[in-house]
């Protein structure tokens, strides 16, 4: 059986959230026509000894279109994402000017639209991301937004935080929320705790993310909004979504691959690329990290990939940008440092993300009849991560020569293969 | 020892002693009628100073023409790190120079650290924002020791902000290091966030340690703190914290008093404490200078005889 332009990924072990089979994958006109042993067509793509599984999908993207493109662009980014797996990727509304409004909405959607992965825009909570006033979210929401935020920052007056969920839950999207109490944080550059004692760098202390997950978690119990926690990174905070999830409450969250691997003790080079808000926090918040993965309390692995340029990098700790590139290093250090199963592994790395996105109907999956976004992994292949050689116009990965296992392979974008044998095609 | 970023970078007490017998030849040095050697001669050391300082850059400066060095003050504007200059540049261009040691304060903790990965030069850490100013904690003990002999076993109260304060963060360690039992007093706002791993004590009643001590630390009390809410008022600090008048007279008559200057008087120091004959604080600036000599010749001067032979012809590098 063979069906013009159509190709087979071949070879390879079926993962989806339906469960594992060794299969092979038809794709014809961008779409899963068949899932079966035996397969064959015009074009194959070699998977054996790899992992099929639905591409990747990341809930926070940081693409620095518009307003930054020194440091990352749309087109940038989402090869990246590609090269990680990556077939969706939510890009975050801190740019210049902020994604407040219909107009750079539709500016970076459509920028989006010839990037090798799909690009989706969040939506700020607030004008300018200023945390003071409404932004029009109805408009955004009708463009496609389904997540609105102003992250970078968390939405700061409890009073406005309570009218943007209520209005938010009559428009059935979601509010993500950066939690970060920054009267407490203030002037803060890493986590307050022993290593910002000694190196004599102001903290932030846990407790100014956690203030702030306990008041999302009531506005959620009084105006039945959806809230999702960005970038989970302490032990409370896991403990307290956990708490939320189990009493019935529309809540969800997500933590970044450097806040499973990585801890505060980093800072003590000074080397700004350490540096990340939330902060690098105690090894402690990096065991109950791994353990609300481990048990779904955190259902989702985001990267909050944040290019910035290296002489932004070589400013002072104090002065420098905090943020981590994360696209290309995401998978690997999820399957190296995690030790759970591939499945549920890909779960957080894809149909999870995908649901709370909206955008289950195209990504998360490897059925019959459904879009063709696909990533093919090798899951035993050792690589060295090396930021100048990734797709990123900025090379801040605080993995630079760390030995990860598991590679992608083939990525597939609506049918196209956009990656193959790790090589980006466009 | 490459670089002194810190006080660990001296190799415990074993590191500090020989910086203290060095010192000792050097205060003989300085004592003479041309307190001059020529053990760094051909060699460059430049200050870079993002943050202003008097004394300690003058106290350096001394330090290397004493050495027979050659000098020179790269000015940091403060515009240019307002522009966020990147450190890297600046430091490389520097050493395109020719530079051997390159001497640094600036206020963001760590600045000195990144620094030293990008030159060879050797980079001597000036003070850098809350972190550390390894040369006032040996002049510290330098001073302490004339007075005390040794340190081992001795008590210093180290009172004040010892949250925003490098000298603290390196006294802690180097007082520490040499045998000394170290008290810290300070009002909860002022002590850091977290005091695991250090090994002191801490105490918020003034009183009652200045009786056990023997030498009282203070440190300078910025009138910022009170905007930053860490204290009601200046008042309130020095009625409870400050080195007044009254509260000397509980020190032991074999007592001594320090402060790394400069002081508000009236604030953490009564005048009159300030020029009492127990103050060490004039001893201190003085030994600054010995005590940056010793460093810049372990750093610099590897080989070359600390007192020379009579002058014979030798070949120079030039700068």
């Amino acid at each position: 059986m063979s069906e013009a332009g159509s190709l087979v990924i071949k070879g390879g072990r079926v993962v989806d959230a339906a469960g594992e089979r060794d299969a092979d994958v038809i794709v014809v006109d961008g779409l899963i026509a068949a899932v079966g042993p035996g397969l064959s067509a015009d074009r194959t793509l070699d998977a054996g000894g790899c992992i099929v599984g639905p591409g990747l999908v990341d809930l926070h993207s940081h693409l620095r279109e518009p307003g930054k493109e020194e440091a990352e662009t749309i087109a940038s980014g989402a090869r990246g994402a590609a090269l990680g797996g990556y077939t969706a990727v939510l890009a975050m509304p801190n740019t210049t000017p902020a994604m407040d409004s219909a107009a750079v909405v539709r500016q970076v959607v459509e920028i989006g639209r010839t990037a090798p992965c799909d690009v989706y825009a969040s939506g700020a909570i607030t004008v300018g991301r200023n945390g003071e006033q409404l932004a029009p979210m109805a408009e955004m929401a009708a463009l496609g937004v389904r997540i609105f935020t102003d992250d970078g920052a968390g939405v700061q007056d409890n009073g406005l935080m309570r009218r943007a969920m209520e209005y938010a839950s009559g428009l059935g999207v979601t509010l993500a929320q950066h939690c970060e109490d920054d009267a407490l944080c203030g002037g803060g550059h890493m986590h307050e705790g022993e290593w910002s004692a000694r190196l004599g760098i102001p903290g932030q202390p846990a407790e100014a993310e956690e203030l702030m997950v306990m008041r999302d978690i009531a506005l959620a119990r009084l105006t039945g909004c959806r809230i999702h926690f960005q970038h989970l990174s302490t032990a409370r905070s896991v403990e307290m979504v956990r708490t939320a999830i189990a009493s019935g409450l529309a809540v969800s969250a997500e933590a970044t691959p450097h806040h499973f691997t990585l801890t505060h003790a980093e800072c003590q080079s000074y080397d700004p690329i350490f540096k990340v808000n939330p902060p690098l926090r105690t090894a402690q918040d990096v065991a109950a990290v791994k353990a609300g993965l481990a048990d779904g309390t955190i259902a989702v692995i985001a990267t909050d990939h944040a290019p910035h340029t290296p002489e932004t990098k070589e400013l002072p700790f104090d002065q420098a940008p905090p943020g981590m590139l994360g696209l290309e290093t995401a998978l690997a250090l999820a399957l190296t440092e995690l030790g759970l199963p591939i499945q549920q592994v890909l779960g957080a790395l894809s149909w999870r993300p995908a649901e709370i996105i909206g955008v289950g109907g195209t990504h998360g999956s490897v059925a019959v009849g459904r879009a063709a976004n696909l990533c093919v992994i090798d899951p035993e292949v050792t690589w060295t991560v090396d930021g100048a050689a990734m797709a990123s116009r900025s090379a801040n990965t605080p993995f630079q020569g760390r030995e990860l296992r598991g590679k992608v392979r083939h990525t597939v974008l609506h049918g196209e293969p956009v990656v193959i044998d790790g090589q980006a095609q466009r | 020892m490459r670089h002194l970023l810190g006080v660990a970078d001296l190799g415990g007490a074993e590191g500090i002693e020989e910086v203290m017998r060095l010192t000792d030849s050097f205060v003989e040095v300085s004592e003479r009628a041309i307190p001059r050697v020529p053990a760094l001669r051909g060699k460059t050391v430049a200050w870079l100073f993002y943050e202003d300082s008097t004394r300690t850059r003058l106290s350096f400066e001394t330090a290397a023409k004493r050495l027979s060095a050659d000098t020179m003050n790269f000015s940091v504007s403060s515009s240019s790190v307002k522009k966020g200059e990147s450190l890297r540049d600046t430091a490389r261009t520097i050493e395109a120079m020719g530079i051997d040691a390159i001497v640094v304060r600036h206020a963001s903790a760590g600045a000195p650290h990144r620094i030293a990965t990008w030159v060879d030069a050797a980079v001597v850490n000036a003070g850098d924002g809350w972190h550390e100013h390894p040369t006032q904690a040996l002049l510290d003990i330098y001073t302490l020791r004339q007075r005390l002999g040794s340190l081992e076993g001795r008590h210093i109260a180290i009172v004040g902000d010892i949250k925003h304060s490098r000298v603290a963060r390196s006294d802690v360690w180097a007082f520490t290091a040499m045998g000394a039992r170290v008290t810290l007093v300070a009002p909860p706002t002022l002590l850091p966030p977290s005091l695991e791993g250090w090994p002191v004590t801490v105490s918020q009643d003034l009183d009652s340690v200045l009786s056990t001590v023997d030498a009282v630390y203070l440190l300078r009390m910025q009138h910022e703190r009170m905007t930053e809410a860490l204290l009601p008022s200046l008042r309130e600090y020095t009625a409870c914290f400050g080195l007044t008048n009254q509260r000397v007279e509980l020190l032991r008559d074999d007592a001594w008093v320090m402060h790394p200057g400069p002081m508000n008087r009236g604030v953490e120091i009564a005048a009159d404490v300030a020029d009492l004959p127990r103050s060490l604080i004039l001893d201190q600036v003085r030994n600054g200078v010995a005590v940056r000599m010793a460093v810049l010749y372990l750093l610099l001067g590897a080989g070359s005889d600390l007192v020379p032979p009579p002058a014979t012809p030798k070949e120079d590098s030039v700068v």
